[in-house]
């Protein structure tokens, strides 16, 4: 009977605390759904107080506010769209941890590729020159033999 | 000869990354680029900080060229920033708008009587809205707005004698014809 009690203790005291929990946290929406969407985004935008963190994993107050604001305007029906945009015509594209394709950021996006082909075309051509040397100067009669007594001495 | 200097290209492209990595030391990454310079100023009436029951409308400023200074009691740059700005108010030059951002009304009115209120007006944006519409991310931030009310310039952190000078005063002299 004493058991049961103290198990009954330690359960309400397991189930009680993260009610106390949910009321310290940061507000969320009540929509499960829509917080997801929300913190979604959250992630994909940088906080500009701590720049190397997204506004979806920092506790500045900057960071809060601006979760704040994307919530309430994905609550009132705005699309995601309509709330990066509201952000980029802010806080520019700096916010966005994914560059716009722009000419500005061409270089950033392309440069990547444009390094693999050339590196891809300079080895290329680098064995190919290589081939061509390896095959045009065979072994003469004093190198065979020795090569094949050092082969003989394995 | 040139097999020599083959062997020279990765050090020579070594060298260029390194003088672009030390370029890099010297960029301040607080300063973003701001999408609002050159672009009409937002459009704002909130409650003036001193009068409560008054408002004050961003469009009063209409046809001057006129400073906006975002500021709050709790900002430690502010209090940095400050003289300059009491001693630019005295000159009347320009005039400057205090926002008072996410601020307490007691705290923000003390904090001026105590190092002086250089502004025209000052606005309370309470909750930041304000704030928020202007990309504001750091206080103090510094904006200079042409008559016909568009941003032409944005200061982030608190500004220094020098470059409330060159950058500030020659872009308002300029603006004001």
């Amino acid at each position: 009977m004493k058991h049961l009690f103290a198990c009954l203790v330690l359960l309400s005291a397991m189930v009680a605390t993260p009610v106390v929990y949910a009321k310290e946290a940061a507000t969320m929406a009540a929509d499960p759904v829509l917080e997801k969407r929300v913190m979604a985004m959250a992630y994909e935008l940088r906080c500009l107080v701590c720049q190397n963190q997204s506004l979806g994993g920092s506790q500045s107050e900057f960071a809060i506010d601006l979760r704040d604001e994307i919530r309430q305007q994905m609550a009132q029906g705005k699309s995601d769209k309509q709330v990066t945009d509201f952000m980029v015509e802010r806080y520019g594209d700096f916010i966005l941890f994914k560059p716009p394709v722009k000419s500005t950021t061409l270089a950033l996006w392309i440069g990547p590729f444009a390094l693999l082909v050339i590196g891809a075309l300079v080895l290329f051509i680098h064995l190919k020159r290589r081939k061509r040397t390896l095959n045009t100067t065979p072994l003469s009669d004093e190198e065979h033999k020795r090569a094949e007594a050092l082969l003989d001495n394995k | 000869m040139t097999r020599n200097l083959k062997y020279l290209l990765p050090l020579a492209v070594f060298g260029v990354l390194v003088w672009f990595l030390g370029q890099g030391l010297y960029l301040n990454p607080r300063e973003v680029p701001s999408p609002l310079v050159n672009k009409p100023a937002p459009v704002f009436s909130v409650a003036d900080l001193h009068r409560p029951e008054l408002q004050f409308a961003s469009e009063q400023m209409k046809g001057k060229v006129w400073i906006l200074n975002v500021w709050a009691s709790w900002c430690r740059a502010c209090r940095d920033e400050h003289p300059l700005f009491v001693e630019l108010g005295r000159k009347g030059i320009v005039p400057i708008v205090g926002l008072n951002y996410k601020d307490q009304r007691g705290d923000a009115l003390e904090w001026l009587r105590a190092l002086g209120d250089p502004y025209v007006a000052s606005a309370y944006d309470v909750d930041g809205r304000v704030g928020m519409d202007y990309g504001v991310y750091g206080v103090p931030e510094t904006y200079v707005i042409d008559k016909q009310g568009i941003i032409r310039y944005k200061h982030t952190g608190p500004v220094t004698a020098q470059s409330l000078q060159t950058r500030v005063l020659t872009l308002v002299k300029e603006l004001q014809g």
